[in-house]
């Protein structure tokens, strides 16, 4: 049931009006029922996958909760009779209790992950009977941050095993994310909701913003990006040229479009889901972008791997061994060998295949040198006060969109040596001229298409800006008079049901996001 | 005013505001099939039919639709009748546009093309469309529907055309705005016309088929036109048109013969009758023998006719005021639509059989089928 699909349509139509008529306490069972429902209608199969990671996660919590209520019960109770040493002994050893059903959760999750998604790309074949099942590795993140959190203390465990089935299974997030954090998502999932016609009609307008972005944009993009994909040897230079601006345009219509879906239907529903974008097409650097982009991703990597990996004994190690014969020149090889690993990881979280790997491997090369030169870079922004102006500032954002644009063609192709070949052709092969002699329209986009996505781009650029300048451009529109604003909505709905690529002679694009 | 009813009026001027956008937007949208592709009008034309209690009533592909002339069965021998044809009207469909008929009344007599038989499966979305769009909303049009969609179709594209036609607004033409709310009719009394010839000069080889037998679905309809028919106490008849092509083979006669038989249903292959039709691929096809012209199609409705009349006891309605009335301005058109095309195809139109029949043709020899 994809989310442009009739029948999700029709699901949330049915849901909504059920949710605010049954009792208020009963909304997340119907929540919970509903995410199951909707992950069944993919296979049914997958949700003993989403069931055993939602089991494990809990049980371990549990335990790790229940031991630090035996701890924090003994100490309380005991805390005249023993000395300050034994104190910490004792908590030490819980610690390490605590640590093991921690480790446990994460390695029996882990090993599912790998399992079902990595052991053919480790082993050079899968395992028979074993299929990946849809937002795997975005609900096995979620749910390990979860575990990580109850360890860490900042969260309290949850009781409730089905609340921590509907956590992981909520299902407007569940295939896409974002990956959302307990304490930010339960607060609002688990809570009882009245009706309110701002939360219906805000949420409204967001999944419609979503439908425009994937409809009119992202899915009509696809197929020409695909048939030049498909064939590296054919389809060289200009057609790659046009592929990178093409494929950003699309990967960024499709996943931000999934995104608002995600986060309008949950509205709607009166939970509250974290933002994973804000402008990232805008960013002046790749360090930028990260912040910008997929940020409940990064957030995660840099909170539950990059921070403890810094900080771990090894790394520390490291770090004492390097300042002793380097002194300050070497102080941030230990960060920068956090930075390869968490790279390396995210790479290998977008997929199972060299591609991702050096992709992530790539980003990390960049940021690392970006940060070696950021003093050279100081100096030269002291020293020319012209690469201060708004002209140097859009020049330093071109350049991040083409580097963006370079590293999104890493998704696009099997393996490393084809996508390198395809960059390679753009400076060797001399055929600019498929782009104006109507060769370009031969691959599954009409001139009427490229003048669609051209206004729709120009569209998706002018929100983005009025975003900058006037803030949430929902609440923007609401302060207008109600014909003014009931035309707007009324506009973009017809041009999604006019414009929008979908139906017969359209493939229904899965979402490029709920691949991961 | 209060704020209540201020938030009412506002309310009901939005969705009565969508609901007329969105109205307009589809009658615009879908296709007129006026010129063109006219194939897709023929099934609605039916409901315009103020009288429909036809006594012969066809189902079937372009094999009934352009080879039977209706006109010519009322001018010879009196004979109402009307064609539920489309093109590649699948037996499901046939089926249901029979069982459609049947809302409106009962005919003596029901003339299925076998020729469908061939298909277990919708093979063409846009058949389908063809089919089934113009058909009113019954049980009939849900059963089409359902039995008809292929996999990428979907239920609601039919209930809400604008979602399949959605992305027709780069190609509207002036017929789109014209024939918006009324078109005109394209056939006549559900037969297509068409005056030009272009004769035989080629027949394909037939092409080995790996299974010649008809699928499990085409039997199962076929079964449910025989007991429609029965439990309606209307007379069923197949028919095979004489097509030259797509190829009939021998193994398709012989399941239809064999059918036929066992059920006592009767049965022609004018395949095997085109010397007693009098048809010659020469001239009484405009298509070189895929489909027959005017010339062909009023042979074998002189032919037909005189079976229908003779065999099945199909009375002369000649000389009710009401639907003499009626096939006149039928007749008047039909004739004019001859004029019309005479002059686009550049057809002298004294050569016309129509024209040059014999003044009293001598009764065929006819013979029923197994």
């Amino acid at each position: 049931m994809l989310f442009t699909s009739y029948s999700f349509i029709g699901f949330i139509l049915l849901l909504v009006p059920v949710y605010y008529l049954i009792p208020r306490n009963r909304q997340w069972w119907l929540l919970l029922f509903a995410s199951c429902l909707f992950y069944c209608t993919f296979d049914p199969s997958y949700l003993i996958y989403v069931c055993l990671t939602a089991l494990t996660v809990w049980g371990c919590a549990m335990m790790i909760r229940m031991d630090q209520k035996t701890q924090d019960d003994y100490l309380k109770e005991r805390k005249e009779e023993i000395s300050k040493e034994v104190q910490k002994a004792y908590k030490a050893q819980h610690k390490k209790i605590r640590e093991m059903w921690m480790i446990l959760g994460v390695l029996i999750n882990l090993g599912i992950l790998v399992l079902v998604k990595y052991y053919s790309f480790f082993f050079g074949h899968g395992i028979k009977g074993l299929g990946a099942p849809l937002g795997i590795s975005f609900y096995t993140l979620q749910a390990l941050g979860y575990l990580i959190d109850v360890k860490r203390g900042t969260v309290d465990a949850e009781r409730n095993p089905l609340k921590m089935m509907l956590f992981i299974s909520f299902f407007p997030q569940v295939i896409q994310g974002p990956i959302s954090r307990f304490k930010d998502l339960s607060e609002t999932l688990f809570s009882e909701h009245e009706f309110e016609w701002k939360n219906i009609s805000f949420g409204f307008q967001r999944v419609l913003w979503g439908f425009f972005k994937k409809l009119i944009i992202a899915d009509r993009i696809a197929p020409v990006v695909n048939t030049i994909v498909s064939d590296v040897s054919k389809y060289r230079g200009a057609y790659i040229t046009a592929v990178l601006v093409l494929y950003s345009l699309e990967l960024y219509a499709d996943f931000t479009g999934g995104i608002d879906v995600t986060i309008g239907i949950s509205q709607m529903l009166g939970v509250r889901v974290t933002e994973n974008f804000d402008m990232p097409y805008f960013s002046t650097s790749l360090k930028e972008y990260w912040r910008r982009w997929h940020i409940t991703m990064s957030q995660w990597f840099r909170e539950f791997v990059f921070y403890p990996v810094s900080t771990s004994k090894p790394i520390q190690g490291i770090s004492k061994f390097i300042r002793k014969r380097l002194g300050n020149k070497g102080k941030k090889i230990p960060v920068y060998l956090s930075s390869f690993i968490v790279w390396l990881l995210t790479g290998l979280w977008h997929g199972a295949s060299w591609t991702f790997i050096v992709w992530g491997l790539l980003n990390w090369f960049i940021l690392m040198v970006s940060e070696e030169l950021e003093p050279v870079a100081a100096k030269f922004h002291e020293k020319y006060a012209w690469s201060n102006t708004k002209w140097y500032k859009v020049f330093t954002w071109l350049r991040t969109l083409l580097l963006i644009f370079v590293l999104n063609l890493f998704d696009c192709y099997r393996t490393v040596g084809e996508t390198f070949s395809a960059l390679w052709s753009i400076l060797a092969t001399a055929n600019a001229k498929v782009l104006f002699n109507g060769e370009i329209l031969k691959l599954g986009m009409s001139g009427l298409d490229y003048f669609v996505i051209l206004a729709g781009a120009g569209i998706l650029f002018a929100v983005s800006y009025l975003q900058t300048k006037k803030g949430s451009v929902r609440e923007f529109i609401a302060a207008k008079p109600y014909p003014v604003r009931f035309a707007i909505w009324f506009v973009l709905f017809i041009t999604v049901l006019l414009v929008g690529a979908y139906g017969i002679g359209y493939d229904a694009s899965q979402f490029i996001y709920n691949r991961f | 005013m209060n704020q209540k009813l201020k938030n009412l009026i506002r309310i009901l001027a939005s969705v009565l505001i969508v609901i007329t956008v969105l109205f307009l937007l589809q009658k615009i949208l879908v296709p007129k099939y006026v010129t063109g592709i006219v194939e897709g009008a023929f099934v609605a034309e039916y409901y315009k039919e103020e009288n429909k209690d036809f006594d012969v009533v066809f189902v079937g592909d372009c094999e009934v639709y352009e080879n039977f002339s209706t006109a010519t069965l009322w001018e010879e021998y009196g004979i109402n009748s009307y064609i539920r044809g489309s093109a590649e009207q699948y037996i499901w469909q046939s089926y249901y546009l029979l069982k459609d008929c049947m809302r409106y009344h009962k005919p003596k007599v029901a003339v299925f093309n076998i020729q469908s038989m061939q298909f277990n499966e919708s093979q063409s979305e846009a058949y389908n469309r063809m089919s089934i769009e113009g058909m009113k909303w019954s049980f009939a049009k849900i059963g089409a529907i359902r039995a008809s969609m292929t996999a990428e179709e979907h239920f609601l594209d039919y209930v809400f055309p604008i979602l399949r036609y959605h992305s027709r607004w780069s190609e509207l033409s002036g017929d789109d705005f014209r024939y918006m709310f009324n078109s005109p009719n394209v056939s006549f009394n559900g037969y297509f016309m068409r005056v030009d010839t272009r004769p035989v000069d080629y027949i394909p080889d037939p092409v080995q088929l790996p299974d010649y037998r008809f699928g499990e679905k085409a039997w199962k309809y076929l079964d449910e036109i025989r007991k429609l028919c029965k439990k309606n106490d209307v007379r069923l008849i197949f028919v095979k048109a004489p097509s030259l092509y797509p190829t009939w083979y021998d193994e398709y006669e012989n399941q239809v013969e064999e059918y036929a038989e066992m059920y006592g249903i009767p049965y022609y292959n004018f395949l095997e009758l085109t010397e007693e039709v009098g048809l010659d691929y020469s001239t009484d096809t405009y298509d070189a023998g895929l489909h027959l012209n005017i010339n062909g199609a009023e042979k074998m409705s002189h032919y037909f006719g005189n079976i229908l009349s003779e065999q099945f006891g199909i009375d002369d309605r000649r000389g009710d005021p009401q639907l003499d009335a009626a096939w006149a301005k039928e007749i008047g058109a039909y004739e004019a639509e001859i004029d019309r095309q005479c002059v686009l195809y550049g057809v002298d139109k004294d050569t016309l059989y129509r024209y040059n029949r014999p003044a009293e043709t001598e009764e065929t020899e006819t013979e029923e089928g197994s």
